[in-house]
């Protein structure tokens, strides 16, 4: 069973970027970039005012 | 005839009871309106404050469904649509609550979040990052399909080259199961807990330039939460 398991993945792998000895799966990279966008987005995008300040 | 019951008189809270030492140490540094305070700083009016929140949102998705998933067995969440939906509404939540709490924890890591006696908050969050991840992994040995499988394959080659292969074996699945059912999400909830407290308690972490901004003379501007 685990064999057969094995060979489901190994017959099926995700698309992997490479660069040098780098190399990383293409959904773990987009996760990052997601969480990446994020951190600069919350930064960059300004807070919607409370109504009773404005 | 009248009679009148003597007064009683309030007793000085000064016992040495535990329960007494308890409840004031309580009462000292968690009061009533810093536990549930409706007001914030104003400097808490950006979108990097939000992440510790979404954080527990998420978690409180993982919890509910995971309870419905526990109730229901392999079974049910392997063979009906409801129970493939809660399944999947308890993997992809798992999926929001780390992105969340790495955001968060970049957000606080640049902020130097630990500044102004927060040491314990920050490493209460280190632990809880750390259980969180174990309950995952373990979640993932639990999903009994072939994926599952080739984790613990793969985690068991890892786990004995670091000597730790004896402890805990990711093939045994009975092991796995009790550990991201039971005792790892004790450890994550506990420690949740504490670490919200003190946040309640030392309140939320300043912007490093705040102290020395002139906004921070007035030091008192709030906003609405």
């Amino acid at each position: 069973m685990i064999a057969s398991s094995v060979l489901a993945v190994v017959e099926n792998p995700p698309p992997y970027l490479s660069v040098g000895g780098f190399s990383i799966s293409v959904p773990n990279a987009i996760v990052i970039g997601v969480m990446l966008a994020l951190f600069v987005l919350a930064i960059v995008v300004p807070f919607p005012k409370d109504k009773e300040e404005s | 005839m009248t009679t009148t019951l003597p007064e009683a008189t309030p007793a000085a809270d000064d016992s040495k009871m535990w329960t007494a030492r308890l409840r004031r140490s309580w009462e000292r540094n968690l009061p009533p309106d810093k536990l549930l305070p409706d007001k914030q700083p104003a400097y808490v009016a950006s979108w990097i404050y939000v992440f510790g929140v979404a954080t527990l949102a998420a978690l409180i998705v993982i919890v509910v469904s995971g309870l419905m998933l526990t109730a229901k067995g392999p079974s049910w969440y392997h063979d009906s649509s409801l129970g493939h939906f809660v399944n999947s509404l308890h993997f992809w939540s798992v999926q929001l609550f780390f992105i969340f709490m790495v955001v968060h924890l970049w957000g606080k890591f640049w902020m130097a979040a630990w500044r102004g006696r927060r040491a314990m908050t920050w490493i209460t969050g280190v632990i809880c990052f750390l259980a969180s991840v174990g309950t995952a992994f373990t979640g993932y040995l639990i999903q009994t399909n072939f994926d599952s499988q080739w984790i613990a394959s793969e985690a068991k080659d890892g786990l004995n080259s670091v000597g730790i292969g004896a402890f805990f074996n990711t093939e045994n699945l009975g092991q796995a199961l009790l550990l991201h059912v039971c005792l790892l999400p004790l450890v994550v909830g506990i420690v949740v807990v504490i670490h919200v407290l003190l946040v309640r308690k030392h309140g939320v972490v300043p912007p490093l330039d705040y102290a020395a901004s002139s906004v921070a003379q007035s030091d008192q501007a709030e906003v609405s939460s």
